[in-house]
Protein backbone atom coordinates (compact mmCIF):
# COMPACT_ATOMS: atom_id res chain seq x y z
CA UNK A 1 0.00 0.00 0.00
CA UNK A 2 1.52 3.31 -1.04
CA UNK A 3 0.79 6.86 0.03
CA UNK A 4 0.16 9.85 -2.19
CA UNK A 5 2.12 13.07 -1.63
CA UNK A 6 -0.92 14.56 0.08
CA UNK A 7 -1.16 11.61 2.44
CA UNK A 8 2.53 11.81 3.29
CA UNK A 9 2.12 15.51 4.12
CA UNK A 10 -1.15 14.96 5.96
CA UNK A 11 0.17 12.20 8.20
CA UNK A 12 3.69 13.64 8.59
CA UNK A 13 3.38 14.16 12.38
CA UNK A 14 2.34 10.54 12.80
CA UNK A 15 4.86 9.01 10.42
CA UNK A 16 7.72 10.78 12.20
CA UNK A 17 6.80 9.10 15.49
CA UNK A 18 9.28 6.27 16.10
CA UNK A 19 6.63 3.95 17.56
CA UNK A 20 4.29 4.64 14.66
CA UNK A 21 6.17 5.39 11.45
CA UNK A 22 5.21 4.45 7.93
CA UNK A 23 4.40 0.92 9.07
CA UNK A 24 1.88 2.14 11.64
CA UNK A 25 0.35 4.50 9.10
CA UNK A 26 -0.04 1.63 6.64
CA UNK A 27 -1.69 -0.51 9.28
CA UNK A 28 -4.21 2.28 9.92
CA UNK A 29 -4.86 2.76 6.21
CA UNK A 30 -5.60 -0.92 5.76
CA UNK A 31 -7.92 -0.99 8.81
CA UNK A 32 -11.67 -0.90 8.93
CA UNK A 33 -13.44 0.40 12.03
CA UNK A 34 -17.10 0.27 12.95
CA UNK A 35 -18.16 3.20 15.12
CA UNK A 36 -21.38 2.45 16.97
CA UNK A 37 -23.03 5.66 18.04
CA UNK A 38 -22.45 9.16 16.70
CA UNK A 39 -23.27 10.87 20.00
CA UNK A 40 -20.88 12.30 22.56
CA UNK A 41 -18.40 9.42 22.48
CA UNK A 42 -18.60 9.03 18.72
CA UNK A 43 -18.15 12.77 18.21
CA UNK A 44 -15.00 12.58 20.32
CA UNK A 45 -13.60 9.53 18.56
CA UNK A 46 -14.44 10.25 14.92
CA UNK A 47 -12.20 13.27 14.27
CA UNK A 48 -9.17 11.36 15.58
CA UNK A 49 -9.95 8.23 13.59
CA UNK A 50 -10.63 10.07 10.35
CA UNK A 51 -7.76 12.46 10.75
CA UNK A 52 -5.35 9.65 11.54
CA UNK A 53 -6.24 7.92 8.29
CA UNK A 54 -8.13 4.82 9.38
CA UNK A 55 -8.86 3.50 5.90
CA UNK A 56 -12.53 2.66 6.27
CA UNK A 57 -15.00 3.84 8.89
CA UNK A 58 -18.64 2.85 9.15
CA UNK A 59 -20.75 5.02 11.43
CA UNK A 60 -23.94 3.47 12.80
CA UNK A 61 -26.59 5.61 14.44
CA UNK A 62 -30.33 5.89 13.83
CA UNK A 63 -30.72 9.13 15.76
CA UNK A 64 -31.26 12.69 14.60
CA UNK A 65 -29.54 15.75 15.96
CA UNK A 66 -31.29 17.36 18.90
CA UNK A 67 -30.46 20.85 20.11
CA UNK A 68 -29.40 19.35 23.47
CA UNK A 69 -26.68 17.36 21.66
CA UNK A 70 -24.84 20.45 20.51
CA UNK A 71 -23.10 21.09 23.82
CA UNK A 72 -21.08 17.89 23.51
CA UNK A 73 -21.25 16.73 19.89
CA UNK A 74 -19.13 19.14 17.84
CA UNK A 75 -19.76 17.24 14.60
CA UNK A 76 -23.10 19.04 14.37
CA UNK A 77 -24.17 22.62 13.85
CA UNK A 78 -27.26 24.43 15.06
CA UNK A 79 -28.85 24.19 11.63
CA UNK A 80 -28.42 20.38 11.67
CA UNK A 81 -31.13 19.83 14.28
CA UNK A 82 -33.49 17.10 13.09
CA UNK A 83 -31.10 15.61 10.54
CA UNK A 84 -29.51 12.15 10.51
CA UNK A 85 -26.47 11.93 12.76
CA UNK A 86 -24.86 9.09 10.81
CA UNK A 87 -25.01 11.05 7.56
CA UNK A 88 -23.79 14.29 9.10
CA UNK A 89 -20.98 12.51 10.91
CA UNK A 90 -19.94 10.78 7.68
CA UNK A 91 -19.90 14.11 5.86
CA UNK A 92 -17.84 15.69 8.66
CA UNK A 93 -15.23 12.93 8.36
CA UNK A 94 -15.19 12.94 4.55
CA UNK A 95 -14.64 16.70 4.48
CA UNK A 96 -11.61 16.28 6.71
CA UNK A 97 -9.95 13.38 4.95
CA UNK A 98 -10.59 12.56 1.29
CA UNK A 99 -8.33 9.49 1.44
CA UNK A 100 -10.61 7.35 3.58
CA UNK A 101 -13.86 5.53 2.91
CA UNK A 102 -16.75 6.61 5.12
CA UNK A 103 -20.11 4.87 5.22
CA UNK A 104 -23.14 6.18 7.12
CA UNK A 105 -25.50 3.50 8.43
CA UNK A 106 -28.77 5.02 9.61
CA UNK A 107 -29.77 2.05 11.77
CA UNK A 108 -29.95 1.00 15.38
CA UNK A 109 -27.87 -2.06 16.28
CA UNK A 110 -30.07 -4.96 17.37
CA UNK A 111 -29.84 -8.76 17.62
CA UNK A 112 -30.92 -9.18 14.01
CA UNK A 113 -28.53 -6.82 12.25
CA UNK A 114 -25.50 -6.97 14.55
CA UNK A 115 -23.68 -9.73 12.69
CA UNK A 116 -24.06 -7.95 9.36
CA UNK A 117 -22.99 -4.61 10.77
CA UNK A 118 -19.91 -5.91 12.60
CA UNK A 119 -18.64 -8.41 10.04
CA UNK A 120 -15.69 -7.40 7.91
CA UNK A 121 -14.26 -4.81 10.29
CA UNK A 122 -10.98 -5.00 12.17
CA UNK A 123 -12.19 -3.26 15.31
CA UNK A 124 -15.42 -1.93 16.80
CA UNK A 125 -15.74 1.21 18.90
CA UNK A 126 -18.90 1.29 20.96
CA UNK A 127 -20.08 4.70 22.06
CA UNK A 128 -23.78 3.85 22.23
CA UNK A 129 -26.00 5.26 24.94
CA UNK A 130 -27.45 2.17 26.60
CA UNK A 131 -26.37 -1.15 28.07
CA UNK A 132 -28.65 -3.26 25.93
CA UNK A 133 -26.95 -2.12 22.73
CA UNK A 134 -23.54 -2.40 24.36
CA UNK A 135 -24.17 -6.02 25.28
CA UNK A 136 -25.44 -6.89 21.79
CA UNK A 137 -22.36 -5.28 20.24
CA UNK A 138 -20.00 -6.98 22.70
CA UNK A 139 -21.56 -10.43 22.34
CA UNK A 140 -21.26 -10.18 18.54
CA UNK A 141 -17.69 -8.89 18.72
CA UNK A 142 -16.79 -11.91 20.88
CA UNK A 143 -18.54 -14.24 18.45
CA UNK A 144 -16.73 -12.77 15.45
CA UNK A 145 -13.38 -12.46 17.25
CA UNK A 146 -13.25 -8.66 16.80
CA UNK A 147 -11.50 -6.35 19.24
CA UNK A 148 -13.92 -3.96 20.93
CA UNK A 149 -13.16 -0.56 22.37
CA UNK A 150 -15.93 0.40 24.75
CA UNK A 151 -16.19 4.08 25.66
CA UNK A 152 -18.85 5.48 27.97
CA UNK A 153 -19.65 8.58 29.95
CA UNK A 154 -22.39 9.69 32.32
CA UNK A 155 -22.49 12.69 34.63
CA UNK A 156 -18.80 13.08 35.57
CA UNK A 157 -17.75 9.42 35.24
CA UNK A 158 -16.04 7.95 32.22
CA UNK A 159 -15.10 4.36 31.46
CA UNK A 160 -13.14 2.96 28.51
CA UNK A 161 -11.54 -0.37 27.73
CA UNK A 162 -10.09 -2.39 24.89
CA UNK A 163 -11.46 -5.91 25.02
CA UNK A 164 -10.18 -8.74 22.86
CA UNK A 165 -12.31 -11.77 23.55
CA UNK A 166 -11.60 -12.59 27.18
CA UNK A 167 -12.41 -10.78 29.38
CA UNK A 168 -15.34 -9.30 27.47
CA UNK A 169 -17.73 -6.46 28.24
CA UNK A 170 -20.29 -8.94 29.57
CA UNK A 171 -17.74 -10.28 32.08
CA UNK A 172 -17.68 -6.73 33.46
CA UNK A 173 -21.39 -5.83 33.53
CA UNK A 174 -23.05 -9.25 33.68
CA UNK A 175 -26.67 -10.02 32.97
CA UNK A 176 -28.58 -7.23 34.65
CA UNK A 177 -28.84 -4.93 31.66
CA UNK A 178 -30.05 -7.04 28.76
CA UNK A 179 -33.43 -5.41 29.16
CA UNK A 180 -33.64 -1.91 27.80
CA UNK A 181 -32.30 -0.47 31.04
CA UNK A 182 -31.10 2.80 29.70
CA UNK A 183 -28.36 4.73 31.40
CA UNK A 184 -28.75 7.74 29.22
CA UNK A 185 -27.56 11.26 29.22
CA UNK A 186 -31.04 12.74 29.20
CA UNK A 187 -31.86 11.27 32.58
CA UNK A 188 -28.51 11.57 34.27
CA UNK A 189 -26.85 14.51 32.61
CA UNK A 190 -23.29 14.50 31.33
CA UNK A 191 -20.52 17.04 30.96
CA UNK A 192 -19.65 17.66 27.32
CA UNK A 193 -15.95 17.85 28.00
CA UNK A 194 -16.20 14.38 29.57
CA UNK A 195 -17.76 12.68 26.53
CA UNK A 196 -15.15 14.37 24.35
CA UNK A 197 -12.37 13.16 26.64
CA UNK A 198 -13.63 9.58 26.67
CA UNK A 199 -14.33 9.57 22.93
CA UNK A 200 -10.83 10.74 22.13
CA UNK A 201 -9.45 8.25 24.61
CA UNK A 202 -11.43 5.46 22.92
CA UNK A 203 -9.84 6.52 19.61
CA UNK A 204 -6.44 6.43 21.33
CA UNK A 205 -7.03 2.85 22.47
CA UNK A 206 -8.21 1.89 18.98
CA UNK A 207 -5.27 3.54 17.19
CA UNK A 208 -2.76 2.03 19.63
CA UNK A 209 -4.19 -1.39 18.92
CA UNK A 210 -4.51 -1.02 15.14
CA UNK A 211 -1.11 0.59 14.61
CA UNK A 212 0.62 -1.73 17.07
CA UNK A 213 1.85 0.97 19.45
CA UNK A 214 3.15 -0.10 22.86
CA UNK A 215 2.22 -3.12 24.93
CA UNK A 216 -1.29 -4.54 24.71
CA UNK A 217 -3.79 -2.83 26.94
CA UNK A 218 -6.54 -5.41 26.43
CA UNK A 219 -8.63 -6.09 29.50
CA UNK A 220 -7.75 -2.86 31.32
CA UNK A 221 -10.67 -0.68 32.31
CA UNK A 222 -9.80 2.99 32.46
CA UNK A 223 -11.98 5.04 34.75
CA UNK A 224 -12.01 8.82 34.75
CA UNK A 225 -13.55 10.62 37.68
CA UNK A 226 -14.34 14.09 36.43
CA UNK A 227 -15.25 15.39 39.89
CA UNK A 228 -11.78 14.69 41.26
CA UNK A 229 -10.07 14.92 37.84
CA UNK A 230 -8.32 11.56 38.35
CA UNK A 231 -7.75 8.52 36.15
CA UNK A 232 -7.59 4.99 37.48
CA UNK A 233 -6.93 1.73 35.68
CA UNK A 234 -8.23 -1.62 36.85
CA UNK A 235 -7.62 -5.04 35.40
CA UNK A 236 -10.75 -6.88 34.36
CA UNK A 237 -10.84 -10.66 34.62
CA UNK A 238 -12.70 -13.15 32.50
CA UNK A 239 -15.69 -14.57 34.29
CA UNK A 240 -15.62 -18.34 33.73
CA UNK A 241 -19.42 -18.31 33.86
CA UNK A 242 -19.78 -15.50 31.29
CA UNK A 243 -22.31 -16.58 28.72
CA UNK A 244 -20.56 -14.69 25.91
CA UNK A 245 -16.91 -15.62 26.35
CA UNK A 246 -16.91 -18.23 29.13
CA UNK A 247 -16.19 -21.90 28.64
CA UNK A 248 -19.39 -23.74 27.74
CA UNK A 249 -20.57 -26.29 30.30
CA UNK B 1 -18.80 -9.98 77.02
CA UNK B 2 -17.47 -11.45 73.79
CA UNK B 3 -18.44 -9.99 70.48
CA UNK B 4 -17.71 -11.02 66.92
CA UNK B 5 -14.98 -8.57 66.00
CA UNK B 6 -15.81 -9.11 62.31
CA UNK B 7 -13.52 -8.16 59.49
CA UNK B 8 -12.01 -4.74 58.97
CA UNK B 9 -12.13 -3.73 55.33
CA UNK B 10 -11.88 -0.65 53.14
CA UNK B 11 -14.69 0.08 50.70
CA UNK B 12 -14.06 2.92 48.26
CA UNK B 13 -11.53 4.39 50.64
CA UNK B 14 -13.67 4.16 53.80
CA UNK B 15 -13.11 1.84 56.74
CA UNK B 16 -15.95 -0.55 57.49
CA UNK B 17 -16.48 -3.67 59.55
CA UNK B 18 -18.38 -6.64 58.24
CA UNK B 19 -19.48 -9.76 60.12
CA UNK B 20 -17.50 -12.99 60.00
CA UNK B 21 -18.59 -15.21 57.11
CA UNK B 22 -19.89 -12.40 54.87
CA UNK B 23 -19.75 -12.99 51.13
CA UNK B 24 -19.04 -10.21 48.68
CA UNK B 25 -22.65 -10.35 47.47
CA UNK B 26 -23.86 -9.93 51.05
CA UNK B 27 -21.45 -7.07 51.71
CA UNK B 28 -22.69 -5.22 48.61
CA UNK B 29 -26.31 -5.74 49.61
CA UNK B 30 -25.54 -4.62 53.19
CA UNK B 31 -24.39 -1.23 51.95
CA UNK B 32 -27.59 -0.85 49.96
CA UNK B 33 -26.42 -1.71 46.44
CA UNK B 34 -27.63 -4.33 43.96
CA UNK B 35 -24.82 -6.88 43.42
CA UNK B 36 -26.07 -7.37 39.84
CA UNK B 37 -25.39 -3.73 39.02
CA UNK B 38 -21.85 -3.16 40.24
CA UNK B 39 -18.37 -4.54 39.63
CA UNK B 40 -16.10 -5.23 42.57
CA UNK B 41 -12.37 -4.80 42.66
CA UNK B 42 -10.77 -6.59 45.60
CA UNK B 43 -7.13 -5.90 46.41
CA UNK B 44 -6.62 -4.43 42.92
CA UNK B 45 -8.21 -7.34 41.08
CA UNK B 46 -11.75 -7.61 39.75
CA UNK B 47 -13.79 -10.40 41.31
CA UNK B 48 -15.55 -12.54 38.66
CA UNK B 49 -19.18 -11.59 39.09
CA UNK B 50 -20.44 -15.17 39.08
CA UNK B 51 -18.45 -15.74 42.30
CA UNK B 52 -19.82 -12.84 44.39
CA UNK B 53 -21.92 -15.29 46.40
CA UNK B 54 -19.01 -17.62 47.16
CA UNK B 55 -16.05 -15.32 47.80
CA UNK B 56 -15.80 -14.45 51.49
CA UNK B 57 -14.64 -11.10 52.75
CA UNK B 58 -11.23 -11.33 54.47
CA UNK B 59 -9.74 -9.09 57.13
CA UNK B 60 -7.81 -6.24 55.55
CA UNK B 61 -9.46 -6.53 52.12
CA UNK B 62 -9.60 -3.35 50.12
CA UNK B 63 -12.60 -3.00 47.85
CA UNK B 64 -13.51 -0.60 45.10
CA UNK B 65 -17.11 -0.86 44.07
CA UNK B 66 -17.53 0.37 40.49
CA UNK B 67 -20.85 1.46 39.04
CA UNK B 68 -21.26 0.83 35.34
CA UNK B 69 -21.36 3.80 33.03
CA UNK B 70 -23.27 3.19 29.81
CA UNK B 71 -23.92 6.63 28.38
CA UNK B 72 -22.65 7.83 25.06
Amino acid sequence: MTFSDDELDRYARHIVLPQFGGAGQQRLKSSSVLLVGAGGIGAGALPSLAGAGVGRIHIVDDDQVDVSNLARQPLYRSEDVGRSKAELAARFAAERNPHIEIVAVDQRVDEDNAENLLSGHDLVIDGSDNFRTRLIVSDMAVKLGLPLVSGAAAQFQGQAALLTGQPCYRCFVGEAFDSDDCDNCAELGVLGALTGTMGHFAAMLAIRHLAGIGPSDAGTLHLFDGVRARWKAITLVADPACRACGTPG
Amino acid sequence: MTQDPGKGVMINGEHRRVAEGTSIAQMIADIGLDPAKVAVERNLEIVPRSTFGEVMVEDGDEFEIVHFVGGG
